[in-house]
């Protein structure tokens, strides 16, 4: 499936499609980060957006303010949500946080993030950091959007890697144990913490560099962006919509979404918040009828498919 | 292999293992038994390490071990099961066993194997690729016995794993802790069908309101006034005795 997906800039001769082609990668890429940790360890976290602003804001400010080379402020920014990750994973799992007030305190953390970002100089408080125009790979620029487009190819190959190495390790054995039942875990030795605190780094440092991601795309940050709750719906939306846990199902999920986004301003128009709306409605009917997501659903059709066949 | 030394917790008010002093010798099967509330799943979760204790000292292997977490003291080889099961419900029965697996195996393929084999010796090789929520009671506590054998443990801590089983079930079980037993793991076991605790245990400690009161062989135990009084209720031992006498 991803193999298919190398060549599209390729074939796709209109930048709107590529445009919507990289988009849907880079959900999918966000969604994957968030799935690493709700999907597989079961933590449902409500504000990776404190992960993904630090990763735009890493990106901008590091180039724009400290004059770093825009790829190693790349990497640099999934390090620094990496932290964050560490930081927050390590208060509210060290104080046994778990279900809604886990999710509760990572919605705290981007909030605050936010109103920090808003206030201090060296992020450019409420106005936002502009990235000068400067055109050139070397400058993580690129002149057309194809370049974007196999970053962010790489990124989702990346995500992709990280999932099936969780359901191929001791690791991801041990994550998917601590999501099912912690007790039992560390009855058996799982040191539940670490397992818990590892993951969320991992989908941090992720999510870290899906927003030095955007910053690049976009060329500007501002607190809204980065720390507003857009994203964070956005990345556990799209595995929730293609099955949590699942490797392909934040790709799936995002897919859908796009498709079902550009559906929607076709036959309703360019409302303000109509896709906000229409993201309630999914999340609402999904987890009413297909908890399991996309995913979910095939494999109750492929069962009853051959059970009428027996 | 196990000593516990004036071992006490209490819940506010209530003293719920009170002065605890006992010892596991190494290689045999021991039972617990008492009424219910008399703490005895208190004393497995404080050996576990799942509680601390408020006072005294517990040791394993001539190490002491209190205060340390459940995960530290199953890497030594202290594992326990649970009187209410906790399968990782989404997982299949291979997936279960392999979590206890991992103590000892990093490689998954390596700890997936090892999982089937504890499953055979377990009774659940035909049911390797179920789901852990699919299982009869009698099958979850088969799982919760392979999980913990597959951690490879030198003394296993068995929370009433034959409760709400029938007859044969527990036949079953009881020929598969006599196995485990033989491959040179020590058992402690809680314990309410007597039948399994008779036929089992060499050794037997009895528990009532967080206290031991008695300790002996399973048969010595059964006819100890205080015993029996602490099940039936105070006066039962003499009153039985004097039915005995006059029939």
């Amino acid at each position: 499936m991803l193999a298919a997906l190398a060549p599209l800039p390729w074939l796709l001769h209109s930048d709107f499609w590529l445009n919507l082609a990289i988009m849907a990668l880079y959900y999918g890429f966000l969604g994957q980060a968030w799935n690493l940790l709700g999907g597989y360890g079961g933590q449902f976290s409500f504000g990776h957006a404190a992960f993904f602003g630090t990763g735009a804001y890493a990106s901008a400010v590091l180039q724009v303010k400290l004059g770093f080379d825009p790829w190693l402020a790349f990497a640099l920014a999934g390090v620094l949500a990496g932290c964050v990750g560490a930081f927050v994973g390590a208060l509210s799992f060290r104080y046994g946080l778990r279900g809604s007030y886990f999710a509760l305190i990572t919605l705290a953390f981007a909030e605050v993030l936010r109103i920090v970002a808003n206030s201090v100089g060296f992020t450019g408080a409420g106005v936002g950091t502009l990235i000068p125009l400067k055109q050139g790979a070397y400058n993580f620029q690129f002149a057309t959007k194809a370049g974007f487009y196999f970053v962010i190819f790489g990124l989702t190959a990346l995500g992709l890697a990280m999932a099936w190495w969780l359901e191929n390790s001791r690791f991801g054995a041990r994550l998917s144990a601590v999501r099912e039942n912690e007790d039992a875990a560390r009855a058996l030795g799982v040191d539940v913490f670490r397992v818990k605190l590892s993951a969320i780094t991992l989908s941090a440092a992720l999510t870290g560099l899906g927003g030095s991601f955007y910053a690049q795309y976009y060329l500007y940050v501002d607190p809204g962006i980065a720390y507003g709750p857009a994203v964070s719906v956005t990345a556990l939306l799209v595995p929730i919509i293609g099955g949590l846990g699942t490797a392909l199902g934040p790709l799936l999920g995002s897919f859908v979404l796009a498709a079902m986004s550009q559906l929607a301003q076709a036959v309703m128009g360019q409302a303000p918040g109509l896709n906000l709306i229409l993201y309630g409605v999914i999340l609402v009917l999904m987890i009413m009828f297909l908890p399991n997501g996309l995913f979910g659903l095939a494999r109750i059709s492929a069962r009853r498919f051959l059970m009428g066949a027996r | 292999m196990l000593a516990l030394r004036h071992v006490s917790k209490s819940f506010g008010g209530l003293r719920a293992v009170a002065d605890v002093t006992l010892t596991i010798p190494e290689g045999g099967i021991v039972a617990l038994i008492g009424p219910n509330g008399a703490g005895k799943t208190t004393l497995f979760n404080l050996i576990t390490g799942f509680i601390a204790p408020d006072a005294g000292e517990i040791a394993f292997a001539g190490r002491d071990i209190t205060g340390l977490p459940p995960h530290r003291l199953a890497a030594l080889g202290l594992v326990r099961t649970f009187q209410i099961m906790q399968p990782f419900a989404h997982l299949s029965v291979r997936e279960n066993i392999a979590i206890g697996a991992h103590l000892r195996i990093g490689n998954r393929r390596a700890a997936l194997a090892r999982a089937a084999e504890v499953a055979a010796r377990t009774g659940m090789g035909d049911r390797l690729d179920r789901p852990a929520e699919s299982l009869t009671v009698a099958g979850r506590k088969r799982l919760e016995l392979a999980r913990a054998l597959a951690t490879e443990p030198r003394l296993l801590l068995l929370d009433e794993v034959m409760a709400g089983l029938n007859p044969r079930e527990i036949e079953e079980i009881v020929e598969i802790v006599r196995g485990i037993r033989a491959g040179g793991v020590t058992i402690l076991l809680i314990e309410h069908v007597m039948q399994a605790v008779v036929s089992l245990a060499e050794h037997c400690h009895v528990l009532n309101n967080g206290a031991l009161i008695a300790a002996g062989t399973p048969a010595a135990v059964a006819e100890n006034p205080s015993v029996v009084e602490a099940y039936l209720g105070t006066g039962a031992a003499e009153r039985i005795l004097k039915a005995a006498a006059r029939a």
